[in-house]
Parts: structure tokens; sequence; C-alpha cells
């Protein structure tokens, strides 16, 4: 329990320093952010008005200490170009990117580990050799390209997907599902990548170790043993890596909604950025590192609870 | 954080030593797949180094000389890959795209290494005050996944090609940081640098001629893994419109593009993705076969 405290604490260090670097990215590097806003031709007067709108004429630790109190009470500003509250925004969007975030994690997870732990119990065969080499070309193929060529395969020549776009829940559960299923693979063939290497050599790891070779000598079917007693010792660090990766698809949907054209967060984050609206871009790249950071914290909790040595340590 | 950072390096030096391997069988295999590995990403980078230098000498085609004429045309004997929309040729915007490729890559990579090896090697060697603040520092960073904190930085500075590089680096220094710190922990620690104390050798020597030469290995191996991430990070950001802007040619531009014409000349995004591709599997490679061989489980 001394460790989980110990673990809240730092979480709300790391909180913290995350909004310090949030608000001085987007305030003390050079630049007027107003100007930068408003472009270099703005009129002064309009200028003015937009800096006391945003405070910005205040000392920079008023500000801060201002921006710090809105953000924990969840007010993080008005959007400039919208009119509306940053939060609402973030809100409205972000079923479209979760649910292509447990998508992808859904699909890391379900084809990478067993592809890993399938390698590891062929291992040097023909399968192993096959699922090395698809290994290497998803750690290396862009998300992006390979959704561009999904949508030239199945949505223009074999016509079977949707193309981009993104229908609501609501409206169709059953379009909504097909409408993610391309960029929810594009966005998941690095991690199932990642996944399957990890638990592939997870695995060969645990299999030399001294419980495996007694279960062995006891006569336990090879089967039995790798499903049974090393999958499930090789998982501990699969867990922390998948959790990484989880936090991680957050920022990875920028791109992979770009591609697509869904209406998500990351969409909106590109779109806040063209229209120069600096409120809604600090609101969601902070939103982004505070999800990032509380995943994070529970892939710690979990790893203690899967791996008692770690509360001894 | 701390948990998940030590899983991940218990993780990768799985990865990298697959430490349960029986070692009389596997050590000829793997070296040979070290020096395979070593072998053929050098030489698919050896490759794109060439085409760079071979745009740099001007013995490809202007890659913005357009020509309406032949816009879109498939690949042939006058335009290897192809023309874009504009009629510019395929191979030649590869080609001036390889150069902004490694030019980031390799500068946005000495930046990150630069900054997160003088500050981890600072928390690391010193411990304690100076450990405690520079990782929490760190820790806060890493909240941001690499591309978000390329795009928030790149919103603020604006595009283009410095400004990319910079965005990139400061993005990967957390884990340089990270990888010095704890080769200078184990480092400070080890008996011949005490040793070397005791006979009354500089910090600064000792830090060069024995902490530095001995943790160099996780430094170079993941200088290469982060060159393939910087090369993909800039192609998205480019992909974005937030990278390299025109008139540079840039394989992530390339591909945004040609997105909109690709039912009718599917060409036009193939060879800039499969540019991508390539780069990023040359320097993954790479650093697999230099991993396989600095791992001392290896030999």
């Amino acid at each position: 329990m001394q460790y989980v405290w110990r673990r809240i604490g730092a979480l709300a260090v790391t909180l913290v320093i995350a909004c310090t670097i949030t608000f001085a990215v987007f305030n003390i590097v050079p630049g007027d952010p107003a100007m930068l806003m408003l472009g270099t031709e703005a009129d002064p007067e309009v200028l003015a008005n937009l800096r006391r709108q945003l405070g910005l004429d205040l000392p920079l630790h008023v500000q801060y200490f201002k921006w710090l109190k809105s953000a924990v009470t969840g007010d993080l500003g008005i959007s400039i170009r919208l009119g509306r509250p940053v939060a609402a925004l973030i809100l409205e969007r972000l079923p479209v990117t979760a649910s292509l975030a447990v998508l992808a994690m859904a699909l890391t997870v379900s084809i990478g580990v067993p592809a890993g732990a399938y390698g590891a119990f062929r291992r040097g065969r023909a399968a192993d050799y096959l699922i090395n080499i698809l290994t290497q070309v998803g750690l290396a193929i862009p998300h992006f390209w390979l959704g561009i060529l999904l949508i030239l395969l199945f949505s223009m020549k074999l016509r079977l997907l949707p193309p981009g776009g993104f229908v609501p829940w609501d409206k169709s559960p059953w379009q909504a599902f097909l409408s993610l299923v391309l960029p929810a693979f594009a966005l998941a063939s690095h991690r199932i990548a990642q996944i399957s290497r990890i638990t592939r050599s997870a695995m060969l790891d645990v299999l030399h170790k001294d419980y495996i070779r007694t279960a062995r000598g006891k006569g336990l079917p090879h089967r039995m043993l790798i499903y049974k007693h090393a999958l499930k010792n090789s998982l501990i660090p699969v867990v922390t890596v998948a959790g990484m990766q989880f936090a991680g698809l957050l920022a990875g949907s920028i791109v992979a909604e770009e591609v697509f054209a869904l209406p998500g967060l990351g969409r909106l984050l590109l779109q806040a950025i063209g229209y120069r609206d600096l409120p809604l871009v600090q609101g969601i790249s902070l939103f982004i590192a505070l999800v990032v950071v509380v995943i994070n914290f529970i892939t710690d909790v979990l790893y203690l609870l899967l791996d008692p040595r770690v509360r001894y340590d | 954080m701390a948990v998940v950072w030590r899983a991940k390096q218990l993780t990768m030096r799985n990865l990298s030593s697959k430490a349960g391997e029986p070692p009389r069988l596997s050590r000829p295999r793997r070296l040979l797949k070290s020096q395979l590995n070593i072998w053929l990403g050098g030489l698919l980078l050896a490759a794109i180094c060439l085409l760079a230098a071979a745009s740099w000498w001007g013995l490809v085609p202007d890659p913005d000389a357009m020509s309406i004429r032949e816009r879109l045309s498939p690949p042939g004997r006058s335009h290897w890959l192809g023309t874009d929309h504009f009629g510019r040729d395929i191979f030649a915007r590869i080609a001036y795209g390889s150069r902004v490729a490694l030019l980031v890559g390799a500068g946005s990579t000495s930046l990150a290494g630069a900054i997160g090896v003088v500050l981890g090697a600072w928390a690391g060697y010193k411990g304690g005050w100076w450990d405690e603040v520079i990782m929490r520092f760190i820790d806060g960073l890493m909240a941001f996944p690499g591309i978000l904190l390329a795009v928030m930085l790149v919103t603020v500075m604006g595009p283009g090609l410095g400004n990319t590089i910079v965005a990139i680096g400061v993005a990967n220094v957390p884990v340089f940081a990270r990888i010095a710190r704890g080769v200078f922990l184990t480092g400070r620690r080890a008996l011949y640098v005490e040793a070397a104390h005791a006979l009354g050798a500089r910090t600064w020597d000792i830090i060069r001629y024995h902490i530095l030469p001995n943790g160099i290995g996780p430094i170079l191996v993941q200088a290469a893994v982060t060159f393939a991430a910087a090369v993909l990070t800039e192609a998205s950001l480019s992909y974005l419109g937030l990278g390299i802007q025109p008139p540079y040619a840039s394989w992530g531009r390339m591909l945004k593009e040609a997105q909109p014409q690709m039912g009718r000349a599917p060409w036009t995004v193939l060879s800039p993705g499969a540019a991508i591709f390539i780069a990023v599997l040359a320097l993954n490679l790479l650093g697999d076969g230099i991993r396989d061989r600095l791992d001392p489980e290896t030999h």
C-alpha cells in the first residue's frame, strides 16, 4: 500500500510538471501568442484586446497560477474560433478517438500476443521466421502509408469498407464499427509488431526458468506447458508495454484521423492549429498528456498487482 | 513511471539478447543474424545516402520542373517512378526528399543525444537533489508522446526545416536522458571509477575516459532507433502540413499531395511511402544489429 501512495505522490508531481510544460511551451517560447493567432499584420488595437481577453497582459506567474487553477477545475478556456469551452469540445470529439484507440488496442493484443507466443512455440521453424519478417515490416511501415494502401485495396478496389469518415455509434453501431476497422488496423500495425516481439522474447526467457524445467520433468505436455505455465508469466512485461502503447494511441491517432477523415480529437487539434486557436491547441495537448500520465500510473499499479516482487524492491 | 521504465528496459534487453535462449546453440546463429542485420541495414542506408548525394551533385532531374502534358504519367523510361499531378518527376522528388529525411534524422538525433546525454549524465553522476529535479522534469516531458510534443513545438515555432529538427530533437531528449542516467548511475559506483578517483583523476577525465566508453553501447543503439523514429516523425509532420514546407520535397508531403489522386494514379502514393519504409527498415535493422553485437550476453 505504501508503494501505491508513493506512486500517487509521483503521479501528482508528474501531473503538475506536465501542466507546467504545456503552459511553458505556449506562453514562454519566443513570440507573442496573440500575434501568433492573428498574424503579424494585425491591428494593434485588436491585438491588445485579444491579449487582455487571454490574460496575456498579466505577469507570467499570475497567468500561470490562474491557468493552473482553472485547469485543475476542468476549465481549459474558451476556443477563440468556435467560441465554446475547450473541455466541451474535447468531450464531444473524444468518443471517436477513444473508440479508435480501444479497437486498435484490441487488435494489437489479439494479434500480437498469439503471434509472439506461436513464434516462441515454433522457435527456429518457418513460422517463426515468417512472424519475424512480418514484425520487422510492421515496425518499419509508416501507419499513415499503410492506411492509404488499405484504402486503395479494401475501399477502392474491393469496395468492402468505407474509405473514410465516421458514422456515429448511436446512428448505426455496425457502420461505426466498419468505419473504424481500417484506421484501427493501420494504427495498430506498429504496436502488433512490438507486442509480438516482446511476447516472443519474454516467453523464451520464461521457458528456461527452473519451474518450467520441473514441470517438463513431471511430464507435462508441451502445449500445456507453453499456454498454461509460460504464457501467464511472460505476460507481465507485455502488460506494461501494452499500457504504454495504449497511452500513446491518443497521440498516434492525430495522423490516422487525418488519413481517414475521422472527426476525433486529432483532427480537432489539427483544425485548431490551422485556425491558430491556441487555447484549443493547448487544451487538447494538456488533455492528451494528462491521459498518458494517468494510464501510465494505472499500468504501474497493474504491474504491482501482477508481479509481487516489485513490492519488495 | 519508474516501474514502467524498468519494465521497458527489461523488455528491451529481452528483445535484444533473448536471454532465455541456450547460448551454445544460438550464439553462432545470433552472430550471423546480427551481421546480416548490419549488412542489410547498412546497404539500404548506403543506397539512400547515395540517392541524397546524387541529388546534391545535380545528377538527378529538377524535382520542381512541372510538365502539365506529362501529369500523372505511369512509371516508364522517361520517368522511372512516374510523375505527380503537376507532372513533376517522382524519382527526383524522392531523391531530394531523402536529403531532407537524412538531414532531419541526423540533426534531431544529434540534438536529442547532446541534450539528453548531458542532462542524464549530470543527474546520474551528481545524484541526490540534481537527480530528483532533472528526472522529474524528464518524467513530465515523457507525458507527451513524441509526435504530440513535436506538433506543439512546431505550432508555436512555425513549420520549416530548422524548426522541425528542433521540435523532433526536443521530443526525443527524455529517452537519451534516461539511458545516460542509467549508464552514469552504475558507472559512478563501478570499481574502475573508484580506482580512477583514488588515483586522483579529474571528474571530466573520469567521465570521458572511463564511464562514457563503457556505456556508449546503449546510447549508440538508441541513436539508431531515434534516427528511425525521427524520419517517421518528420514524414508524419510533413504529411500533416506542419513539417517541411514547399519548395523542399519531403516524403510525407508527397504522400499528402498524392492522396487525392491515388485512385487514378496509385504509383504517386506507392513510392514516397516505400521510401519512408525502406529508410526506417534500414535504421531499425542497423540498430538491431548493433545491439546484438554490443550486448555482452551475445558473446
